[in-house]
């Protein structure tokens, strides 16, 4: 697969901006500027941003509590996100959603969420709108391994076959549902199997491999574009932090998180085969590097100076009317 | 102005909003009357209750949407189809089936507003059939919505006749928050005027279907209707008997209750809920909390008990509020010195 410059470059800043931005998050949260939980997407990023490439502001996607990677991917504005990861006034929420709900419909983006394997009949509905609207728009969700085996998935997978609708499954199969392996819990031991059980495509990818997943995920947004149908994804990219920060990770191997670091880093992977090949240069790579570490540098300082929510935001935005 | 049933009123009011605004969507399990089956009949039926008959052959497929048996999956496209720009009315066929979708409507539509900073419309419409009366059995016979009344992020509206069922359910549609409409499914044949043109009924708006200045009834969905019978009967005796029907347990129009007890000093709540956590506890503390010092009486709540509601015909019977209980209360609290 051949990809323009531009499009070259806009992959790696958005991967790079999440890895980055997750590194900083997991710095913040130790030093203890972070309320609320923290699941990091560091390891997975070439599966939401080679996903999320292949849509636009039209289409939308569910996101999970691993949302981080989804939002940025997305297009929604990191400062605003940072706002709202640390509670502020402003925030993508007004701060009152948090890490585990950002949401911005001005980009399609309808929430990570904290309930696992929710967002899926959710994304379904959002399918549902644009085929009946005829807005020529997508919808996606993502689905951790552990959300697979969710009742919820399955009435999703089903109801967007029966009506066949313009939707994009993207299972990330990060190798644990919390504390418990895959290997384990996934009965049957084939995810996508599951979804072409439906009667949709289902495709295995190396989820470290961002030209991979932008490949198959364009056939898939290509199919759904054309009215026919859902299609679903196994991306396959193992975290390489906990299920959330503080969570000791006593289920997995001394040498696990090392060697995944060492040998599964989708940045790395981007980066070495755009340079290898001549289509981008260290130096051009640098420049972004530099300039992202400069951004999160100002963001995240404007969010740990921010004001909180006024007092009497507890009780707004409940109804639009009362 | 017509006769109408409950259910032509529902399905009038359907029809009408769906006119109005081609985002108006209808989902559920066999509302279109259902897909599949060997008959070439276009539309068997409209819905175990034939609420939505017709709406499939002026609307088409595409708008009236037969689903699976997937409540999680109804609730929760309803949810993403409202968030992105469609009005969707979704039908939960029997009340009791929010066991196996609550989160959609608990964790989700409910919170989405106020946990997306407020930039979020969630202009949803659950309809969904309750009450004991049918013999129906444990799982096809609850009333609860005190339940879903407790949930901040949804209203909650009982229709307890036709003219109110219409314009309540226009308001849902047209509302731009969850609203969940319970509609009692032994009531689908009452009968009384609508008009024919559309209107919309405000929530937080109780009527007064009796009036009176003696003893107070609030009673909800059904038990308005029982609650009028009392009152009718006890005016031959001379007991002026008021009957409040909320028609919303959420927004609840606290003001309209508490105005009629400060002037009768004597009420009664009737709800076919269970007792704990139910309407009629949250009305008696109201009245407790709030004009403690008008009440001539203890507050009486006429309440389903305790228990699970039966597939015995009889024992269905002794579990429902009936007007002879309700009777009682009233006199309970007129004798009261």
């Amino acid at each position: 697969m051949i990809l323009d410059k531009k499009t070259l470059l806009d992959a790696y800043r958005r991967l790079k901006t999440i890895r980055e931005f997750e590194l900083r998050m997991r710095a913040e949260n130790e030093a203890g500027q972070l309320p609320g939980f923290l699941h990091l997407y560091c390891g997975q990023e070439a599966i939401a941003v080679g996903a999320c490439m292949q849509l636009d502001e039209k289409d939308y996607i569910g996101s999970t509590h691993r949302g981080h990677g989804h939002c940025i991917a997305k297009g929604c504005d990191v400062g605003d996100m940072l706002l709202e990861i640390y509670c502020k006034q402003g925030g993508l929420c007004n701060g009152k959603g948090g890490s585990m709900h950002i949401a911005d419909m001005n980009k399609g983006m309808l929430g990570a969420n904290a309930i696992v394997g929710a967002a899926p009949p959710i994304a379904v509905g959002a399918a549902l709108t644009a085929k009946t609207l005829k807005t020529g728009g997508v919808a996606m969700a993502f689905i951790g391994d552990g959300a697979s085996n969710q009742g919820t998935v399955f009435e999703a997978l089903n109801l967007a076959s029966v009506l066949k609708l313009p939707m994009i499954f993207i299972y990330e199969n990060n190798g644990y549902g919390e504390f418990t392996g895959a290997g384990y819990h996934v009965g049957g031991n084939d995810i996508v199997g599951r979804a072409r059980a439906f009667g949709m495509p289902g495709e295995n990818v190396d989820g470290t491999d961002f030209f991979a997943m932008f490949e198959a995920v364009g056939e898939a947004v290509q199919r759904a574009r054309r009215g026919d149908g859902p299609s679903a994804i196994e991306a396959s990219a193992m975290r390489y932090y906990g299920h959330f920060e503080g969570d000791p990770q006593l289920y997995r191997a001394k040498n696990e998180v090392k060697n995944l670091m060492e040998n599964a880093d989708p940045v790395r992977n981007f980066v070495t085969r755009v340079t290898d090949s001549g289509e981008l240069t260290v130096d051009e790579l640098a420049v972004i590097d530099t300039e992202i570490l400069a951004m999160l540098d100002e963001k995240v300082e404007a969010a740990r100076a921010a004001p909180v929510p006024a007092a009497n935001e507890l009780y707004t935005d409940v109804y639009a009317n009362y | 102005m017509t006769i109408k049933t409950m259910r032509d009123a529902i399905n009038e009011a359907l029809r009408q909003e769906m006119q109005r605004d081609p985002c108006v969507i209808i989902l559920g399990e066999d509302v279109a009357g259902g897909l599949g089956g060997t008959s070439d009949v276009e539309e068997a039926g409209g819905g175990v209750f034939g609420v939505t008959a017709g709406l499939v052959q002026e609307f088409g497929r595409d708008r009236v949407i037969d689903t699976p048996i997937t409540e999680s999956a109804i609730i929760g496209a309803a949810n993403g189809a409202a968030l992105t720009g469609l009005r969707p009315v979704a039908e939960l066929m029997f009340v009791d089936f929010i066991g196996v979708c609550l989160d959609q409507i608990m964790n989700q539509t409910a919170k989405f507003r106020y946990m997306f900073g407020g930039k979020a419309k969630v202009p949803l419409t659950i309809r969904t059939a309750m009450g004991a009366g049918w013999t129906c059995g444990p799982q096809h016979s609850q009333a609860l919505y005190p339940i879903l009344t407790s949930i901040p992020g949804l209203k909650c509206v009982l229709p307890s006749n036709p003219y109110d069922a219409k314009g309540l359910l226009a308001q849902a549609i047209r509302d731009d928050d969850p609203v969940i409409v319970f509609e009692h499914k032994m009531m689908y044949g009452e009968e009384c005027e609508v008009p024919d043109e559309p209107y919309l009924i405000p929530f937080g708006q109780a009527n007064v279907t009796r009036k009176g200045n003696q003893v107070t009834i609030v009673a909800f969905s059904r038990m308005v209707l029982l609650a009028n019978q009392v009152a009718d009967k006890l005016a031959q005796e001379g007991l002026s008997v008021e009957v409040i029907d909320p028609r919303t347990t959420s927004p609840l129009d606290e003001a309209s209750i508490l105005d009629s007890v400060e002037k009768t000093g004597r009420l009664v709540v009737v709800d076919e809920s269970p007792p704990l956590c139910s309407m009629a506890s949250e009305i008696a503390s109201l009245a407790a909390c709030e004009c403690f010092d008008y009440l001539k009486a203890p507050v009486v709540k006429v309440t389903a008990p305790h228990t699970v509601i039966p597939a015995t015909p009889s024992l269905e019977q002794i579990y429902i509020p009936s007007v002879e209980k309700i009777e009682s209360a009233v006199r309970t609290v007129l004798d009261y010195e």
